[in-house]
């Protein structure tokens, strides 16, 4: 655990000692705010919820979680720390889950930032407080599907534009796994119990339901599942590359 | 200490370690030599656990690399090449990383950060960050790194690489006075290095070993072995000297350098060791040559070296 707590706040501090940690916050608040008020129409809705805040994260998290997760590994590739850090006394989970960690509570504290909205919502309105926690626990959440998902393929490569965009694609599918776009592809040969359990893989689902204040116990179970699949076969990627 | 056995590993078709097998023990400081592409990194990579061999094993103070990692990793201090760190960290920020990794506490924490700091120098560059740091303080954070737990077994690939020559001369002095209680693995290819810090010399190529041995038992094998030079003064004849001492018998041949104005006597193989001191002695204090200079040479490591590694090319 003390390691962990090491590589945690070691990873942390890393990202505000490099400018990343403030153009990435402000960017993110800046496009939070422009999707909100203008293409989410906040004020045109005249409702007390934070459903035009919430609907745009999805797609807000598609292209920046893959630009906080590239730098997980492929920066320590590249620098060859990671053979530094892979030849001290820690086990590779701790390193994985260290990184990770830092890489979520980053991403949770740009989140956390957001809170102007709430205030203004709360101001013009009688929302359902209790709704918004849901949908930020949810936002959260998926915010940490997409990070393991970037954290996983950043191991494989050291170059992180390669690790970006393989995130985003691999982000996208998820995010869509439900719709036609993706359901085509499948359709027409797969079995239906194959077509049906990749339909339920899509973020867009479970991340809807919270976000209206619904915390499912299947969409916690769904994100864990992810996360912590995610984060093993970023163990084996790590240590398969290694030994190369 | 650490005991290597048959130890491979192969790229696709590409064999970098080929069925190396040695053991050392503590109080060794042990040189690892080989030309570039040899094998010599790949060889530390795969004791310190980070490159996993095709075939054979590793130990380290008796704990297999492979099924024991966290117990050997914890007695190793290893300072990959090219000391790569964290850039945006600053020294103390990162060594103190390193403590809570190695688990370091209390006042044996804060005692060990502060040896390193002064050992190495370090004192000024604490807050800055790593990245704007020149090569030297950068190899000697990396060095601190190693370091910092006071492991019983340390490798070190290239640690004077890039460092000027009285920071070489630190460093050195470093792994000599730590090298009592330790094993120490340093590669290099900085043969004046290996005679000043190592005990042993393995000297590898395409992944095998070519000769283990201590410097000076290699340096004997050169041909300059018990060799004489001469220092002549500008207006000499070096031609008749050179006639002159070729005819000695100890003496195989000689070689002679018109622009250092020296004459080299090689000794015959298997001639006593001082004969060709004594024998030349006599015959420049009969013959009155203006001699400026005169010396014994033990041996030359860079010739052995290139020998035995058959870089003719060099």
């Amino acid at each position: 655990m003390n390691i962990i707590n090491a590589l945690f706040r070691r990873e942390l501090q890393s990202y505000f000692s490099t400018p990343v940690a403030y153009v990435f916050i402000v960017i993110f608040l800046v496009l939070m705010g422009t999707f909100t008020f203008y293409l989410g129409g906040f004020y045109e809705r005249g409702q007390a919820d934070l459903g035009a805040f919430f609907s745009y994260h999805p797609w807000l998290y598609l292209f920046l979680v893959p630009a906080i997760a590239m730098r997980l590994w492929a920066e320590e590739r590249k620098s060859g720390s990671v053979e530094l850090l892979m030849t001290l006394p820690i086990t590779p989970w701790q390193a994985v889950l260290g990184k990770y960690l830092a890489a979520w509570a980053f991403t949770g504290i740009a989140l956390l930032l957001t809170f102007p909205i709430w205030i203004t919502v709360n101001y013009l309105g009688h929302p359902d407080n209790g709704a918004i926690v849901a949908a930020y626990i949810g936002s959260f959440l998926m915010a940490g599907g997409f990070l393991a998902i970037g954290s996983c393929l950043s191991a494989f490569t050291r170059n992180q534009v390669i690790a970006f965009v393989l995130t985003v694609v691999m982000c996208f599918g998820f995010l869509l796994s439900g719709f036609p776009l993706v359901l085509d592809m499948f359709s027409g040969w797969a079995p239906q119990a194959l077509i049906d359990g990749i339909a339920s893989l899509s973020f867009l689902t479970h991340f809807s339901s919270i976000s209206k204040g619904v915390i499912d116990f299947r969409d916690l179970v769904y994100f864990a599942l992810l996360i912590v699949t995610f984060l093993y076969a970023n163990t084996i990627i790590l240590q398969w590359k290694q030994a190369d | 200490m650490i005991e290597i056995d048959r130890l491979t590993k192969r790229y696709g078709q590409h064999t970098v370690v080929d069925d190396l097998s040695f053991n050392c023990a503590s109080g060794e400081v042990l040189g690892f030599l080989g030309p570039n592409g040899a094998g010599k990194s790949t060889t530390m990579k795969m004791v310190t656990g980070f490159v996993t061999p095709s075939s054979g094993r590793a130990v380290v103070c008796g704990h297999d690399v492979a099924d024991d990692a966290l117990a050997a990793r914890k007695r190793l201090g290893y300072l990959p090449e090219g000391a790569p760190c964290y850039a945006e960290m600053t020294p103390r920020s990162f060594l103190n990383f390193i403590a809570d990794i190695r688990e370091l506490s209390g006042s044996n924490r804060k005692a060990r950060l502060d040896e390193m700091i002064s050992q190495l120098h370090l004192g000024p560059v604490l807050n800055q960050t790593i990245d704007t740091l020149s090569k030297g303080f950068k190899r000697r954070v990396g060095l601190a790194q190693a370091l910092l737990h006071d492991p019983d077994v340390l490798i070190l690939d290239e640690p004077t690489d890039g460092l000027d020559p009285n920071q070489k001369y630190e460093v050195r002095e470093l792994i000599q006075s730590m090298a009592a209680d330790k094993l120490i693995v340093i590669s290099t290819h900085i043969l004046e290095e290996v005679e000043a810090v190592c005990s042993r010399v393995i000297i590898i190529a395409d992944g095998k070993i070519l000769a283990d041995d201590s410097p000076q038992n290699l340096a004997a094998s050169s041909r300059y072995h018990n060799a004489v030079r001469l220092t002549l003064s500008a207006d000499s004849n070096l031609d008749e000297i050179q006639a002159v001492i070729e005819q000695l018998t100890s003496v195989e041949t000689t070689e002679s350098n018109s622009q250092h104005m020296t004459v080299t006597a090689i000794a015959k193989s298997g001639s006593a060791d001082a004969e060709t001191w004594r024998q030349v002695n006599d015959i420049v204090s009969g013959k009155g040559w203006s001699v400026t200079g005169l010396q014994l040479e033990t041996g030359r490591l860079d010739e052995v070296f290139r020998q035995i590694t058959g870089g003719a090319q060099a």
